[in-house]
């Protein structure tokens, strides 16, 4: 049997999509079903003085119209992650309720559902509900919502300040170690706010089964059992085992399709007022309007370093962005998923991170695409480079020079950091090494210099990565504020003939489970791939599950699966000792049969699997079946890392930056689809490159976003990005089974900064140093004339 | 997105299709490649009551050459004017402009009549229409009539056309040998319509321009005629100082546009910078 593991498979899922046969949300069309369609505000706050049905309820094929004042009564979605302030209150944690009440506090808050036969008459009917707005002043930045005076989102929540955080060595010791320092780097800058542009739009159906009491939720989401509890638990009530979720094909999440929305529950709660499946889908409008948005910091930082560059010390402060409400994990992205990977790949010795979250009147902010990663990743390597510039060093060399060094995590402790985490195992240099090589470095500075003499302005720009994934310990999660549990659930069912139904927990929407999944199973239990079946997202068929996000699919997901494998071999052992009559230490499973070492006497795994359902010559006192789950709840978080290197060409004339290579050196430990692999880095990098040169949520003073269409919102597109070259090192998690740590987001983690500091090196003949996100040509152009 | 509800009927000659506009005056629109009236509808900017769609009038469709101009047939495809001989060799600035108009989808849908009636500030066509000095062929119920180019554009989303008329055809001066023609587009990211679009048709002897037409489009609500810009190279020889300072008088008359992607300074010192760009690509191929 040829080994899987470690090959390019091609994937399974593929043949569906390919063929147009994927099933997305919307593509289920069930009988008696009716249509909803949102009536939004057009203001980013405004009291609703009055919001007035008739005339769309007596719209022809319109059924029922509901406003704030029919589920005032119903819970708003929940939190799932509390942060106190630094005094120990509890945060600010206002309602986010299903519809709005009396007041709209962003642009596309729901106020009023229309329910009607057609979608086409739903969509008229919106129109003619007529809500009567009174306009208020809005505040859309991070930072000037907590000014004194700013327009309040909430009431209760005074400056806006949903709680404030800080991390890391006593701030006086920082503050010491930068006063002493012989130099400081000092930079602000915003990480801008993106949208996350699933290309399937949120949907959702709602059905009540009156007969057996229950309900049936459709969705398009990254995780069906953890939307199963927050809609049950927290928002309606209602018992567990009396709802399925169920998430077929999703076609793209980023993140944005974690989140419990208030839309789910609501198709949900209707469903069964009306006593028909409620179907809503998102049009591309709401999508930009009310996907959760990612990012959005105001930072200042300061980083200090003496004679020979070694790092002294950071301070930072950041204030970052909740949005109107809060969603389901907002408050964990600015605090602990950006704020613990501060210490970076470096050896700096004193870390202070304090963080403001405050309301704004802008759609929520959540976890998208490496979640607080990516923004510790730009600030610290827009601080690296920034400095070498400053004192005059290499910023290869500085990053070389202040690197931890390597341990494996098995005989070598893992890195305990300066901001409350342990990486688990990591080598640094060679990741840098290997992008230096494939660049040319020396080659370049070279090209650089005969170009800049020709009027060519190149330039290079490095990023050097950690980011921690498979989220993660329950108990470490939980002291941290998480309101759920955090492990992954797998099942293995091995058929009576040998074939091998898998249930997990985890959920693909572009991943590629169905492969890699198999690609495990398969090599484990030496049987063809094609004998092998994954299934993810449906409550009702899956045990329970924590879903996919954080990059923790086959770190978590994968190692809960290779539990149940090893419970399957161990049970099948039982079986063929018994029928091969020999012990089952003189047993050895290998290449899917049980071999009495020495002899040629065996048994193959699909004889086993028969035995086991039909059990006739069978170990007395063991259980018939071959059927076993396991939970797997990890003990530490996977660090996976990179270098990645930007090459950039800056048009003089027009300020136009193009993007001329791109270099990923990546180790996300073993890897168990390279082309998988390959594919999630090459949609990483370009998404992150999307932040750096191309993508913005632009609210205007007044709140109203700007860029609500592919009209005005810039994305990367396949002609702005060259072949991206990628090479990879292997340092495997020493923690978990199968030695991943996770490669969903390492792309977009460590592109952004790379591509502006490659563009700020291009620019240092200018003098320029910082520039906003996105690089558009105009602030580039700018930047060289004046 | 769900456009408002429409009645639809097609119209087998450009005279019917003058006749259901009559008939139903306000609430019809002509539908021809649907590119930009479709998303108008769904995003119900627009909600004509019906829609009258002339894309299989075969009589609009075509290029053909005409003594010394060149007919293009309103429901001409971007593609088609892209890829077509007839335009290469009497117009080729047509050609270039043709492609790069949006991607392949929507040049092998979108038609040059369709794009001109609905005269976005930022298409691609009325600047390199205008450089050749093309006009307009129409029909109303009243009858057909031309109207130049240059008179054609009148607004954002404006034109010169008349309640009830159709756009039958654009007719363009074939471009003489000696001429060297271009259009040097600057696009906007997003959209990829032209932030700046600048198309230049130059008649030379040698390095001596005898008669220069410089268009832009995107800057300003409508595309124009540059005139400072056209006068500064006729009748000179175009050296290096010479370009430089034409282009420099680029869209100094213009009242120019600003958005979050190009401020109205920015856009200026781009119409300088594409000016030079395409005068200097004219000049190569002349
Ligand atoms: C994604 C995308 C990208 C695009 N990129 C570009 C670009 O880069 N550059 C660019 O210039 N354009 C671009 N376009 C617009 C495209 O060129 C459109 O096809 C064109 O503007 C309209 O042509 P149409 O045939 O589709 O017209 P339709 O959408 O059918 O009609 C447009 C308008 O013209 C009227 N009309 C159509 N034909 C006639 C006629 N014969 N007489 C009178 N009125 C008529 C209609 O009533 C309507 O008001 C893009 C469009 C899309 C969707």
């Amino acid at each position: 049997m040829t080994k899987m593991i470690g090959k390019s498979v091609k994937r399974v899922e593929d043949k569906r999509f390919i063929t147009g046969k994927g099933q997305y949300t919307d593509d289920i069309i069930l009988p008696n079903m009716v249509y909803a369609h949102f009536v939004r505000s057009p203001y980013a706050h405004a009291k609703i003085l009055s919001v007035d049905t008739a005339e769309a309820l007596a719209h022809p094929g319109v059924i029922a119209v509901y406003t704030g004042a029919d589920v005032a009564e119903v819970n708003g979605v929940p939190c799932g992650w509390q942060v106190n302030f630094k005094s120990g209150e509890t945060m600010k944690e206002p309602k986010h309720p299903l519809l709005v009440v009396n007041k709209a506090r962003h642009a596309g808050d729901a106020v009023a559902v229309v329910i009607a036969e057609s979608k086409e008459a739903a969509r008229d009917a919106v129109d003619l509900v007529e809500v009567d707005y009174e306009e208020l002043d809005a505040v859309v930045d991070p930072k000037k919502a907590a000014e004194d005076g700013a327009p309040l989102v909430h009431e209760d929540a005074p400056n806006n300040i949903c709680f404030d955080w800080e991390l890391g060595n006593p701030k006086e010791e920082v503050d010491a170690a930068i006063a002493g320092s012989a130099h400081v780097t000092t930079l602000e800058f915003a990480n801008q706010r993106v949208i996350p542009n699933a290309i399937e739009p949120r949907s959702y159906i709602g059905d009540y089964d009156v007969a057996h009491d229950k309900y049936t939720l459709y969705t398009s989401t990254q995780n069906p059992h953890l939307i199963r509890l927050l809609l049950c638990a927290f928002v309606l009530g209602i018992p567990e085992h009396k709802v399925r979720v169920v998430s077929k094909d999703v076609g793209g999440g980023f993140g944005s399709k974690i989140f419990h929305y208030a839309e789910e529950a609501l198709v949900t709660w209707i469903a069964k007022e009306l006593g028909r499946p409620v179907k809503w889908t998102a049009d591309r409008s709401e999508a930009f309007l009310t996907d959760a948005h990612g990012r959005d910091h105001v930072t200042k930082a300061e980083m200090g370093f003496d004679e020979e560059g070694n790092i002294t010390g950071l301070r930072i402060k950041t204030y970052a962005a909740m949005g109107g409400y809060l969603s389901t994990f907002a408050p964990a992205v600015p605090t602990y998923l950006h704020g613990t990977l501060l210490q970076g790949l470096y050896t700096t010795p004193k870390i202070h991170v304090d963080v403001v979250a405050t309301f704004t009147h802008t759609c929520a902010v959540d976890a998208y695409r490496g979640a607080g990663r990516p923004e510790a990743t730009y600030l610290l390597e827009r601080m690296l480079d920034t400095a070498a510039l400053e004192m005059g060093m290499d910023p290869a060399e500085l990053r070389f020079k202040n690197f931890i060094p390597a341990f494996n995590g098995v005989d070598e402790e893992g890195y305990v950091t300066n901001v409350a985490l342990q990486y688990d195992s990591g080598n640094y240099h060679p990741v840098l090494q290997r992008a230096l090589e494939m660049v040319g470095y020396e080659d370049f500075r070279k090209e650089q210099a005969a170009a800049r003499e020709n009027g060519k302005l190149l330039g290079i720009g490095f990023s050097t990565y950690i980011e921690a994934c498979g989220i993660a310990p329950s108990a470490v999660v939980g002291a941290l504020g998480a309101r759920a549990g955090l492990f992954e659930v797998s099942q293995v069912r091995v058929q009576p003939t040998g074939m091998v139904s898998v249930y997990t927990g985890a959920h693909s929407h572009g991943q590629g489970h169905e492969t890699t999944f198999a690609q495990v199973v398969a090599d484990k239990f030496g049987i063809p791939l094609e004998h092998v079946d994954i299934v993810h997202g449906d409550s009702d068929s899956v045990a329970f599950g924590m879903g996919t996000y954080g990059s923790r699919s086959l770190a978590v997901g994968g190692s809960a699966l290779v539990k149940s494998i090893e419970k399957v071999i161990e049970k099948g052992t039982k079986i063929a000792a018994h029928v091969l009559e020999a012990a089952e230490d003189d047993l050895e499973f290998a290449d899917g049969k049980w071999t009495v070492k020495g002899t040629d006497k065996s048994i193959g795994f699909g004889d086993v699997s028969l035995t086991a359902y039909v059990p006739h010559n069978y170990p007395a006192g063991l259980e018939p079946g071959l059927d076993f789950s396991s939970f797997y709840d990890p003990t530490n978080f996977t660090y996976p890392f990179g270098a990645h290197i930007a090459i950039v060409e800056v048009d003089k004339d027009t300020g136009k930056v193009s993007l001329k290579r791109f270099i990923a050196v990546d180790d996300v430990g073993n890897v168990i689809n390279p082309m998988i692999v390959d594919g999630q880095i090459h949609g990483g990098v370009v998404q992150g490159v999307g932040q750096a040169m191309f993508e913005q949520a632009h609210y205007d003073e007044d709140g109203q976003l700007i860029t609500g269409s592919y009209m005005d919102y810039a994305m990367p597109r396949a002609d702005d990005i060259p072949m991206i070259e990628t090479d990879r090192t292997t340092t495997p998690c020493p923690h978990n089974p199968l030695g991943v740590k996770g490669a969903g987001e390492a792309g977009a983690i460590g592109s952004t900064p790379a591509v502006v500091n490659a563009v700020m090196d291009a620019l240092s003949p200018f003098g320029v140093k910082n520039l906003s996100m996105p690089l558009t040509s105009e602030s580039v152009w700018r930047a060289m004339n004046s | 997105m769900i456009p408002a509800a429409f009645d639809y009927q097609k119209a087998s000659s450009v005279e019917e299709a003058v006749g259901l506009l009559k008939e139903h005056g306000m609430d019809a629109k002509i539908l021809a490649g649907g590119h930009s009236l479709i998303p108008a509808m769904k995003l119900r900017l627009n909600q004509p009551g019906i829609l009258i769609d002339i894309s299989g009038i075969s009589e609009l469709n075509g290029i053909k050459v005409d003594g010394n101009t060149l007919v293009i047939g309103a429901n001409t495809t971007h593609g088609a004017i892209a890829k077509s001989a007839e335009v290469a060799s009497s117009a080729p600035v047509l050609a270039a402009t043709a492609g790069v108009i949006g991607d392949v989808q929507i040049r092998n849908k979108g038609t040059i009549g369709g794009s001109i009636a609905h005269a976005d500030p930022a298409a691609d066509w009325p600047a390199a229409l205008i450089a050749c000095n093309s006009s307009i062929e129409v029909m109303g119920s009243g009858g057909s009539r031309t109207i130049a180019a240059a008179d054609f554009f009148v607004g954002i989303y404006e034109t010169a056309l008349e309640d009830g008329e159709v756009i039958v055809a654009i007719h363009v001066p074939k471009v003489p040998g000696t001429a060297g023609s271009a259009y040097e587009k600057f696009f906007q990211p997003a959209s990829r319509f032209a932030i700046v679009g600048c198309a230049a048709v130059l008649e030379m002897k040698d390095n001596f321009c005898t008669s220069a037409r410089v268009a832009f489009t995107g800057v300003a609500d409508t595309a124009f005629l540059d005139e400072k810009v056209s006068a500064a190279l006729e009748n000179q020889t175009l050296d290096d100082a010479t370009i430089k300072a034409a282009s420099e008088l680029a869209a100094s008359d213009a009242e120019i546009l600003g958005d979050h992607f190009a401020s109205e300074e920015y856009r200026q010192h781009l119409a300088k910078v594409f000016a030079e760009r395409a005068i200097r690509a004219a000049i190569a191929n002349a």
